[in-house]
């Protein structure tokens, strides 16, 4: 078995705010069916770069990037790269719950209307979404609900069932348990393990034990530079780099 | 001890002050009532004026300023809404959303009596509308345009970019997004925005003195191209000119009172229907 198969690759990322660099040359790969968490003291650019991966970023005014990042070898950076079919492929979920102001069933069906599921589909679809993202018996009795009455961890377990309903490849959490308890948090960690079989996951974190339990690849960036890449069960035992080390530890200036 | 004077001090001015708001609000509606009230009746509403408007009833002037109000709001919400859309969503950040936002804010501050001429001479004159219903509604509707656009503009600056993010996160198109996503959750703002236009719109005078209102007319206005009386102008007209004021003054209350339950309908209905479509949505 081909453990290791590259499912993203991104080479030599340097990105700018204004005159600002933010990322410096940063070269990851994130391999097919496993989990690579990026941690990192706050403002080391983390969100910047997962959000490159499915050209979140492009949005910013006066940003500029270079590199290539290939998904199965298409370049994403690219200007002629079709955002939309990207995002289909590069699903996100983002560090606050944010579900639309709709029903729960509609917040799933959102983006199936988007790529034109037929119709008779979508109830189909939107239970195997919310059994995956283990809420549907949570939530089985009220779909027709607005999902802003559910609790914050309920909230954020829709925008994974709402992300999954549209079959991405690769799933990008940031910070997806940042405004979570501890229990809704493991109910997301546990998530996490068993969505990797499925999908390519990136997960960002604050929280090393998490990154610990959930991760198979752990990136350390610092200043906006990658620090160490390593198999989390190496990086958490013997750190290659000093900073990491510091940085682990807690002692960090 | 000296905190606790001052905080009782402010409160006191704070409740004059909103009782001396409320005893005009109330005063003025006193006012028109009790003068408007006599002269109310069925045969008010629904007949035309008779003797030089010296008796009978105020009905084209009511179905005149519907008729304008109703164009109004149908030209300037859709025009309105686009505008701001474009504004917010699309440009937010560059120099020439800026240099329109600015021209929209100095626009709203125009008095009213220039739309009006500027209504004459471009929808009446050049365009060769004549004086009619459609001159008139669109000189009210780009009156009611900048206070439209800056309304919208709000609502659409209301709106958590994190729902802009969800959508776009989801393979949907801007388009898709500002439609689908975005309008949603600032229909009910962009509404009220909307609601107060309508009542501006259904009491202006001077937008509609040079492009849509008649003094007197013969029968119900039969096309956007016909001109129209209208309740405003009817009060204006009513007070200041004809032969016998003693008998106009009462019509005249009669009609305002009119035009305040007009606008109070219609903002009601539009209300309703915001509510309804936040709880369909909500
Ligand atoms: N729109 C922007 N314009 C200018 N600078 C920005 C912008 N967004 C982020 N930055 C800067 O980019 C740097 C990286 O931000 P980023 O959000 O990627 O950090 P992060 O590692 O995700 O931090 P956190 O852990 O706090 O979420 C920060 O220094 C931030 O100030
Ligand atoms: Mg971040």
């Amino acid at each position: 078995m081909d453990d290791n198969k590259i499912k993203i690759e991104a080479k030599n990322i340097n990105f700018y705010y204004g005159q600002m660099q933010i990322l410096k040359n940063l070269s990851v790969n994130f391999y097919e069916n496993q989990v690579t968490a990026f941690i990192g003291p706050s403002g080391c650019g983390k969100s910047t770069f997962i959000r490159l991966l499915n050209k979140m970023n492009e949005l910013a005014p006066n940003s500029s990037v270079s590199g290539e990042i290939y998904l199965d070898g298409e370049n994403i950076l690219d200007k002629k790269t079709n955002a939309v079919k990207i995002r289909r492929k590069v699903g996100m979920v983002f560090q606050k719950p944010n579900p639309f102001s709709k029903t729960i069933f509609q917040n799933i069906s959102y983006g199936l209307q988007l790529c034109k599921t037929p119709k008779k589909l979508i109830p189909e679809i939107v239970e195997e979404s919310l059994k995956h993202a283990a809420l549907w018996n949570e939530v089985k009795d009220r779909l027709h609900k607005s999902a802003l009455e559910l609790s914050g961890g309920q909230q954020q377990r829709l925008c994974i069932a709402r992300c999954l309903a549209i079959k991405p490849e690769v799933i990008l959490f940031d910070e997806p348990c940042a405004s979570l308890d501890p229990i809704s948090t493991s109910k997301i960690e546990e998530l996490v393990l068993k969505l990797k079989k499925y999908y390519t996951i990136a997960i960002v974190t604050h929280n090393m034990q998490q990154a610990a339990r959930v991760s198979d690849q752990t990136a350390f960036m610092y200043l906006g530079e990658l620090i160490e890449f390593s198999p989390t069960k190496e990086m958490f035992v013997v750190p290659k780099e000093k900073k990491t080390q510091e940085y682990l530890s807690g002692r960090f200036g | 001890m000296k905190n606790k004077i001052i905080q009782q001090v402010s409160f006191l001015l704070i409740g004059a002050c909103i009782l001396i708001t409320l005893f005009f609000l109330a005063s003025l509606i006193y006012f028109i009532a009790k003068n408007g009230l006599p002269v109310l009746s069925w045969s008010f509403l629904t007949q035309p004026p008779k003797d030089a408007m010296s008796s009978g009833g105020v009905a084209p002037a009511i179905i005149g300023t519907f008729y304008l109000t109703l164009g109004a709001i149908i030209i300037a919400a859709p025009l309105g809404l686009a505008c701001a859309i474009y504004l917010q969503e699309y440009c937010q950040k560059g120099t020439v959303a800026s240099i329109i936002k600015i021209g929209v804010n100095n626009l709203a501050g125009v008095p009213s009596v220039v739309f009006g001429l500027f209504g004459l001479t471009f929808f009446v004159k050049f365009l060769g509308f004549g004086i009619s219903i459609l001159s008139g509604a669109l000189t009210l509707a780009i009156l009611i345009l900048p206070s439209i656009i800056s309304a919208s503009c709000e609502a659409l600056n209301a709106v958590p970019n994190s729902i802009r993010e969800a959508s776009l996160a989801l393979g949907a198109t801007q388009f898709q997004t500002i439609r689908k996503a975005v309008l949603p959750c600032a229909f009910g703002a962009v509404m009220t925005g909307i609601i107060l236009s309508i009542a501006r719109a259904a009491g202006e005078t001077a937008p509609i003195l040079f492009t849509a209102a008649a003094f007197y007319k013969r029968g119900y206005p039969d096309s956007i191209f016909s001109e129209t009386m209208a309740l405003p102008y009817h009060i204006y007209a009513l007070m200041t000119e004809g032969t016998n004021p003693a008998k106009q003054e009462p019509i005249a209350y009669g009609c305002a009172l009119i035009l305040m339950l007009m606008v109070f309908i219609i903002s009601l209905a539009a209300i309703f229907l915001r509510n309804k479509y936040r709880r369909k949505n909500g």
